[in-house]
């Protein structure tokens, strides 16, 4: 076979090579068509490109002399050592802290909701569930990561508040709880990441071999042995991973805080008092018809550029934690 | 995963405290493991109890065709209804077929050089990236064209020219966009780019590759194999994925706020409210999509932030057709991934 085919393959003569290089028509549409999907594929490149653009052309250098961005009216100085944020009523103020503190605690409220059940429940799915029990789990899981943000706002502020955190806390400690608050946004926030965490740990519990959980057994150890001392640490970089990942979307959640969170931006770590977080504020801040051009506008886009580097840093963590951490099995 | 070894330890009788003390952590863990998973069972029944608890009475059929109104009693979503609509319509049109030309090419075509890389990364990079950020993008770029149209913008000094609209085929663009449906679903489109291609990438990786060689045997072009061959037999994968996708963009709310949404809408874009009008109206079709609007998940917003407690119950009313239009679509992407498996033969 090999006979009949090398000549083909070795073009020698100047017929062949003019064969070969001719641009058909339908190589010209072969080749438009694979160009036109690279376009595409670039469109996502010249998103990036975009909010790159609009972040340091707001924030830190405008190419237009006659509009300033944020830092070339407010100070460096100013910006990180102010404690208070009032961009919108005079004498206006420019400190980032209130903000930062406010989308922390939530954060931090969020993590301590949504972790520890999402990895349990990735546990269960993963090593304890029978198939029946999945496929009712599962799906509800499903559903909760499919229910909007505005919902969890809602349930934030007409539930949790009144029926869980009143009664509990003001009620039987006598603390004074306000009606929008930071713990009712960070526990919604937290209900919004079990689906997040469960999966991606669950994926990353599944990835560990079988051999490994069957020698652990083999050596003695109970199931929860085997779980917690064998399963857990070689799925740990998918583990953490997951938790950056959901931390990173607390960080960048928006709805829900702004309505069971409010919008006041306050610079304390009680998280029975309403505050403001990074998100809520470029949303309450736009719901008015906020001039192109102001100190308002610009100062939407300093908060994003806040925003957009917490996410970005916590995103990239957590990928290189993926690569350099993962165990690789056979 | 019951393998004899575990279930005998287990059943074993205590020998001694220590062995007590193992087995008690043993199923003190797997109980709160229980617990946790079946947390989020619990956790949705609570959410959608007190979401339709609160929008009994409010839900009818007024409220489905009426628009917002200063007076709860007279208060619908029609507004959002149509306004959710057309944002959806548009954004699928916009960001299905680049999302799904970019995901044939980075699995089809794409070889390992430094651009496909830089893609790749990025797209890793912009799924995370929050919506407000992406709705902050709609605002500077759609709706104002980074200020190239304003009076002393790039496009006057360049041409001298003061340009406020284009006429395309007889339909009015205003330049730059303004606060339209049509800036809000160029915003979708971008938000959802990365996940719509993500889920066309996996069923594309999940078609056998003796099929691209057997088509490319037979002396089909790439392009021919893809198109005939590939697409087709990954479209039930994609589709679902899609769906998926757009269902997600149904209830997304910050991006559109940021982007130029009305809170409080009184009419529906292109004066098109009802069904037969899509029929009589081709007019008013051409013009919606340069319309002003709210969408549903906004409007319930809207009376969240209200203080009557009528309008909180007309919110509740507005997430129950919000989530049964979510249920709608996520049931065809069900039916569809259960009906491509049912026929699947390699």
């Amino acid at each position: 076979m090999s006979s009949e085919v090398a000549p083909a393959r070795q073009p020698t003569s100047a017929n062949a090579r003019m064969l070969e290089r001719r641009w058909t028509g339908r190589r010209i549409s072969e080749w438009g068509i694979q160009s036109l999907l690279f376009l595409c594929a670039f469109a996502s490149i010249l998103t990036t490109a975009g909010i790159l653009f609009m972040l340091v052309s707001e924030t830190f250098y405008s190419p237009n002399p006659s509009d300033p961005a944020f830092f070339q009216r407010v100070s460096l100085g100013q910006f990180f050592g102010d404690s208070a944020w009032r961009p919108n009523f005079e004498p206006q103020r420019f400190g980032i802290w209130p903000l930062v503190s406010g989308t922390f605690l939530i954060t931090f409220i969020a993590g301590l909701v949504g972790l520890p059940i999402g990895i349990l429940s990735a546990i269960y799915l993963s090593e304890y569930a029978r198939p029946r029990t999945r496929s009712l789990v599962k799906p509800s899981l499903e559903l909760l990561a499919g229910v909007p943000t505005v919902v969890y706002g809602y349930f934030g502020l007409m539930f949790v508040t009144p029926y869980v955190i009143q009664p509990i806390l003001g009620g039987l400690l006598g603390l004074e709880v306000e009606g929008r608050n930071a713990l009712a946004g960070g526990i919604v926030v937290g209900l919004m990441l079990i689906p997040m965490v469960c999966s991606l740990s669950e994926d990353a519990l599944r990835a560990v071999p079988r051999s490994l959980r069957e020698a652990g057994y083999a050596l003695g150890s109970t199931k929860f042995d085997v779980s917690v001392k064998v399963v857990v640490p070689a799925a740990f970089s998918g583990i953490v991973a997951s938790f950056l990942l959901a931390l990173s979307r607390a960080v960048g959640e928006t709805m829900a805080v702004a309505i069971a969170a409010g919008i006041r931006p306050s610079l304390t770590l009680n998280p029975l008092e309403s505050t403001q977080t990074m998100t809520s504020f470029i949303v309450n801040m736009t719901m008015g018809d906020v001039e192109a051009g102001t100190m308002p506008y610009k100062s939407l886009f300093a908060v994003a550029t806040c925003l957009f580097l917490i996410t970005l840093v916590m995103n990239v963590v957590s990928q290189w934690v993926m690569r350099r951490y993962r165990e690789t099995y056979q | 995963m019951n393998t004899p070894a575990i279930t005998q330890a287990e059943n074993r009788p205590p020998a001694s405290s220590s062995i007590d003390r193992t087995t008690r952590e043993g199923w003190l863990f797997e109980a709160a493991c229980r617990a946790a998973a079946w947390s989020s069972f619990a956790f949705l029944t609570i959410i959608l109890g007190t979401i339709f608890f609160e929008a009994r009475g409010a839900l009818s059929l007024r409220f489905l065709t009426s628009f917002d109104s200063a007076d709860p009693a007279r208060a619908g979503i029609l507004a959002g209804l149509w306004g959710s609509f057309w944002m959806i319509l548009l954004t699928g049109a916009i960001s299905v077929p680049l999302g799904v030309g970019a995901a044939i090419f980075l699995e089809e075509y794409a070889s390992d050089t430094w651009i496909v890389r830089v893609i790749r990364t990025n797209l890793a990079n912009l799924a995370g990236v929050p919506s407000v950020v992406y709705g902050l993008l709609g605002l500077a770029a759609f709706v104002r064209a980074f200020g190239l149209f304003d009076k002393g913008g790039g496009v006057e000094r360049l041409t001298g020219l003061d340009v406020e609209a284009i006429v395309i085929a007889g339909i009015e663009i205003n330049l730059p966009f303004g606060r339209s449906i049509f800036s809000g679903a160029l915003t979708l489109a971008l938000l959802l780019l990365p996940t719509i291609i993500v889920a066309s990438q996996e069923a594309l990786r999940a078609v056998p590759s003796s099929i691209r060689h057997a088509a490319l045997a037979l002396g089909a072009t790439r392009w021919q194999t893809i198109s005939g061959q590939v697409v087709p037999t990954a479209l039930p994968g994609m589709v679902t994925g899609i769906i998926l996708a757009l269902s997600r963009a149904i209830g997304e709310t910050a991006p559109l706020i940021v982007a130029g949404a009305f809170t409080y809408v009184a009419y529906a874009p292109g004066g098109i409210d009802s069904p037969a009008k899509l029929v009589t109206d081709p007019a008013g079709i051409l013009k919606a999509p340069f319309d002003t609007y709210t969408v549903i998940p906004l409007q319930v917003y809207s009376w969240i932030e209200k203080p009557q407690t009528a309008f909180h119950q007309l919110a509740s009313a507005g997430i129950v057709v919000l989530l049964s239009l979510l249920l709608v679509m996520n049931g065809v992407a069900v039916y569809i991934r259960y009906r491509s498996q049912r026929h699947l033969k390699w």
